[in-house]
């Protein structure tokens, strides 16, 4: 049984560990662009006031925001999706690094493991070129046992070291999204 | 546009004008190129916040501020070319409707740093009229200058967020910020309160 299907049968489910985790290290502003996949857990933030979760129009906003906030005194963390990762270049590199905000970014991957939209691959693959361009901590998650202890590290890591880190939620994990029509 | 019945005003005299009004140490976030530059020269300020890159997020980065200190007022300045590039922030923030958030847009029509070459809303877009029609409904032009110490002082005991809009000329910034973006952000947390100097 995949893992997705076992998490609809089980209690434990990957976006309450990513939910769970949050809370634990006190994020709580959590703007994001959606994705199908990141429904259940955006569903779910805006369920609990803990947090203040809000659309925003594009990905380089929600981070300008997140920087904003964590330089007042407050954490967060962008949801969205590989495309919009896409989008992120500019603002990582004249803001998130330069001026070392932890900035904490969860991806949910798209383009891999069964994708059915060819743009959708192809700009997956300048994901992790551009991670690794600024030496960006990653990590791409693709086991649910492994999730809690990647995510709380990552987090605790970016603020200790002031430094960006990208979540990465491969369909492994998330089930991912499939051709359905 | 023909509607705006606006003096042409200076950006170092409108941001001076600003900062000399500031007694409870507000935020002031300072957009790329010369936004910043006359924030730097009208005097520095611990709570002031310099972008040196990321065309276009300072209202979004104000918001952030904004949500993490609601008891203070915190302002951005933004050229009018960076805020064409992050148009859909304006119905972020009109969402959110922070009350201690005041943006200043300095439309002067024309990337000035880049060597004046004209905007593609120069001549044919309204920023007040696409801040209204966002949703921020306290948006307005400043006629002059007192018109916009006017708004100002309006906009800082607001019940939701104000957004004034200056037609400026096409001189460039009076000071060059030093780019410095560690230092800037430190000192930029130590103005909030947020943390103390090692």
């Amino acid at each position: 049984m995949a893992i997705a299907e076992q998490q609809a049968t089980s209690d434990i489910t990957w976006h309450g560990i990513v939910l769970q985790t949050l809370k634990r290290n006190e994020i709580g502003l959590i703007p994001y662009v959606p994705d199908r996949v990141l429904t259940p857990l955006i569903k779910n933030l805006h369920a609990d006031p803990f947090f203040t979760t809000f659309a925003t129009a594009r990905e380089e906003e929600a981070v300008g925001i997140v920087s904003g906030a964590w330089m007042g005194g407050r954490r967060g963390a962008v949801l969205m999706q590989t495309s919009g990762f896409a989008t992120l270049a500019n603002v990582l590199a004249s803001l998130a690094v330069p001026y070392q905000i932890p900035l904490i970014m969860f991806v949910s991957e798209r383009g891999t493991l069964g994708e059915f939209n060819y743009g959708q691959s192809l700009v997956c693959r300048t994901m992790r070129p551009v991670l690794d361009s600024l030496a960006l901590e990653h990590h791409t998650i693709t086991r649910l046992d492994e999730l809690e202890f990647i995510a709380d590290r990552s987090i605790k890591q970016a603020v200790t070291t002031q430094a960006p880190v990208a979540l990465i939620l491969n369909p492994l994990l998330t089930g991912g999204k499939v051709f359905d029509k | 546009m023909d509607s705006r019945n606006t003096k042409v005003m200076n950006r170092f005299d409108i941001t001076s004008r600003l900062i000399a009004k500031l007694k409870h140490e507000e935020a002031v976030i300072g957009g790329i190129g010369n936004t910043n530059f006359d924030l730097w020269a009208a005097g520095h300020r611990p709570q002031n916040f310099y972008m040196l890159g990321s065309m276009g997020l300072a209202f979004p980065i104000a918001l952030g501020v904004a949500l993490a200190q609601p008891g203070r007022r915190v302002f951005a300045l933004e050229g009018d070319g960076s805020l064409l590039m992050q148009l859909g922030a304006l119905s972020t923030i009109a969402a959110l409707k922070p009350k201690n958030l005041i943006m200043i847009v300095m439309d002067n029509g024309i990337y000035q740093i880049t060597g004046a070459q004209p905007t593609p809303a120069a001549g044919v877009a309204d920023i007040v009229g696409i801040a209204t029609a966002s949703g921020l409904v306290r948006s307005s032009w400043a006629a002059d200058e007192e018109d916009f110490e006017r708004l100002v002082d309006e906009a800082m005991s607001a019940d939701e967020p104000s957004l004034i809009a200056v037609r400026i000329d096409d001189k460039p910034g009076v000071g060059t910020t030093r780019r410095d973006p560690v230092q800037i952000r430190e000192r930029f947390m130590h103005g909030l309160g947020v943390r103390e100097p090692l």
